[in-house]
């Protein structure tokens, strides 16, 4: 595993004052906009990472292609590339494939080699409803048994950007300033637990959800061996890359309302449980006794997106900050207020969500189709 | 150089780097300068720490984490909303927030006043403490989220829940928790599964009245309220049951 570690800080930094940052942006009209707001209020909470991982997340992006699996691949190894290239040819049809796009610039230093791929699915899985699950075990396949290939990002018309460095320096070495979409997420990273390379930047993402986190997430390995269970493997060497498997199994397979899902991840407390209207602790009680082990233990702020959806989710007892914003069609989520109030100076509304609670927000008539059990299980929360 | 008493000196902070920002407020206030105001902030951190003297600065923007720490004398009034942090650890001065602000607010605070015009996030005034004459006060004209008061060990905190529509709940839990030292009044009530287990509750006597009636009348003077619509209403008193809880833990 030598070869995964692409370190690039000669900083030797004496002063650490640490905490990752993360920042959110959605047009709930579904308006494409450009990434510079969103590269600039990262930019401005560039202390609270240390160079060691940033990245970002951009639905709506490839329009062109938008019925297409897109592939974002990192490869370590020319071996593995061909490997890999050839995996892809037997199992889906390769639309289009390039070098994502990149530039030299004078921070980013060694970067590993990262195509993209629009791949076509339909001829070798025809079933509509079982073509997500061929993906992620393609997926899964490529991360655990190609040497040195690693998928970014697999969803349709979204795509993850990341590597070791400052977020506003990824975004320079990938010439985001070129792209829209109608959501983007981004992440500075203080890695806390592991190395920092090319793989452990945050998003971590699979199919189209995408994940970036502040914190810690102490439960990793009965996370991890939970997931285990259901075909997730982590490759990644880095705790958040549970929380995105996580949601997948969740909402996509066990097809749990967010705010279910919320209550799995930041159960409440026993003691608010037990003042629970009857209905609701029922739930409750049933949501710990069936997945108490991929209840997420230790402090975190989390953006969870996909498409249609950007979730802003703390612990619950919001060992990390979270911050809220609202203007017109915009919201936004950030570690910092002063982030936000960098390109959205006045702000309709402005607050800091409770612990535990998610903040939900959707695309403007939007109706998800939930089936009726579905409307059943929603909580009454607030 | 040496600044006249009135004239006030204006830095646009846009693009200003945290240290830079500092070291210019350090060396303004070294000269004489009594007057600062600092327009255009954004996520600047540590504004105002470790001045020492009396003078006035005045923001525009929104001032990054810890704003104040260690400060001693300075007057701070934000026209806009605080982040985490703001007033650590500080000695002396006042923090006037025309906004909200965010979690750990006033915390480890062992002198000085910070008031704030709507509320607070988590753990405000955590390990708050006092010692003789230098006694913490924080002021929150909104409500606070959880864990407010946390291992309070001096000073007093004013939670005024003025947003609270009738009938409405403070939001926060687990108030006080491991509180032993100082004091909350509370505007309203809260239930018994909202308070730490260290917390008792009680009436206010003579001398709390005394005590909030001034800081309240600070409060409105700064925000312009009228002190009859906020003391319209029934206040408690927080205060910690045991001063020593875990005096018998290790030593016995």
């Amino acid at each position: 595993m030598d070869n995964l570690r692409h370190i690039n800080n000669s900083f030797n930094d004496d002063k650490v004052i640490d905490a990752c940052s993360i920042f959110g942006a959605m047009n709930t009209s579904g308006k494409r906009f450009p990434g510079t707001g969103v590269i600039k209020a990262i930019a401005n909470m560039h202390d609270r990472g240390n160079g060691l991982g940033g990245g970002f997340a951009v639905y709506g992006l490839y329009p062109d292609y938008k019925e297409l699996y897109a592939f974002h691949i990192m490869y370590l190894s020319s071996e593995g590339r061909k490997e890999t290239e050839s995996y892809l040819g037997e199992n889906f049809d390769i639309v289009h494939m390039e070098e994502v796009p990149n530039r030299k610039t004078a921070k980013i230093t060694n970067p590993p080699v990262i195509m993209r791929y629009f791949l076509d699915v339909c001829k070798h899985q025809p079933d509509i409803a079982l073509q997500d699950d061929y993906v992620l075990q393609a997926i899964m396949h490529i991360n655990t048994t190609r040497k040195g290939s690693f998928v970014f990002s697999g969803g349709k018309d979204m795509a993850v950007f990341k590597g070791v460095g400052y977020p506003e320096e990824i975004a320079e070495f990938f010439c985001l300033e070129q792209y829209e979409g109608y959501i983007w997420t981004s992440h500075g990273r203080f890695p806390t637990n592991t190395q920092a390379w090319w793989g452990g930047a945050h998003p971590f993402s699979v199919l189209d959800w995408t994940v970036v986190h502040n914190g810690e997430i102490s439960s990793y390995g009965i996370n991890k061996r939970y997931l285990e269970g259901y075909g997730y493997h982590c490759t990644m060497q880095t705790d958040t890359e549970v929380i995105a498997y996580a949601v997948d199994l969740l909402m996509r397979k066990h097809k749990l309302p967010i705010e279910v899902m919320a209550k799995v991840l930041a159960p409440p407390f026993w003691n608010d449980i037990e003042r629970m209207p009857d209905k609701e602790r029922k739930l409750a009680l049933a949501l710990r006794q069936v997945y108490g082990s991929i209840m997420l233990n230790g402090p975190f702020a989390i953006l969870v997106a996909h498409h249609g959806e950007l979730i802003g989710l703390t612990d619950r007892i919001r060992l990390r900050p979270l911050s809220v914003g609202e203007k017109d069609n915009m919201v936004y989520f950030s570690s910092e207020e002063s982030a936000i109030r960098l390109i959205s100076p006045k702000l309709d509304k402005s607050w800091t969500p409770m612990g535990g609670e998610p903040v939900i927000v959707r695309l403007k008539q939007e109706s998800r189709q939930l089936p009726d059990t579905r409307e059943e299980a929603v909580t009454s929360g607030r | 150089m040496t600044a006249d008493n009135n004239t006030t000196f204006k830095i646009d902070a846009s693009g200003i780097y945290y240290r830079d920002l500092n070291e210019k407020l350090r060396e303004l206030i070294a000269n004489g300068t009594h007057n600062i105001e600092l327009i255009n902030i954004c996520g600047q951190r540590y504004i105002g720490t470790d001045l020492d003297k009396p003078v006035n600065i005045d923001i525009y923007g929104t001032p990054g984490n810890d704003m104040g720490a260690f400060m001693n004398g300075p007057v701070i009034t934000v026209y806009g909303n605080a982040q985490d942090g703001c007033g650590n650890t500080m000695n002396e001065g006042k923090i006037i927030i025309h906004g909200h602000a965010g979690d750990i607010t006033g915390l480890s605070a062992r002198g000085g006043k910070i008031f704030i015009k709507e509320g607070v996030g988590y753990r405000a005034g955590i390990h708050m403490k006092e010692y003789k004459e230098k006694k913490p006060v924080l002021v929150i004209g909104g409500t606070a989220q959880d864990f407010a008061g946390e291992y309070m060990a001096g000073g007093i905190m004013v939670l005024l829940g003025l947003n609270l529509r009738e009938g409405e709940k403070y939001p926060a839990k687990f108030i006080g928790t491991g509180m032993h030292g100082g004091v909350i009044y509370l505007r309203g009530g809260v239930e018994d599964y909202q308070l730490g287990k260290e917390v008792g509750i009680a009436e206010l006597d003579e001398k709390d009245r005394e005590i909030l009636n001034q800081l309240v009348a600070e409060f409105c003077a700064y925000f312009s309220y009228g002190i009859e619509t906020i003391m319209n209403r029934n206040f408690i008193k927080l205060y910690p049951r045991y001063l020593r809880p875990y005096g018998r833990l290790y030593a016995y």
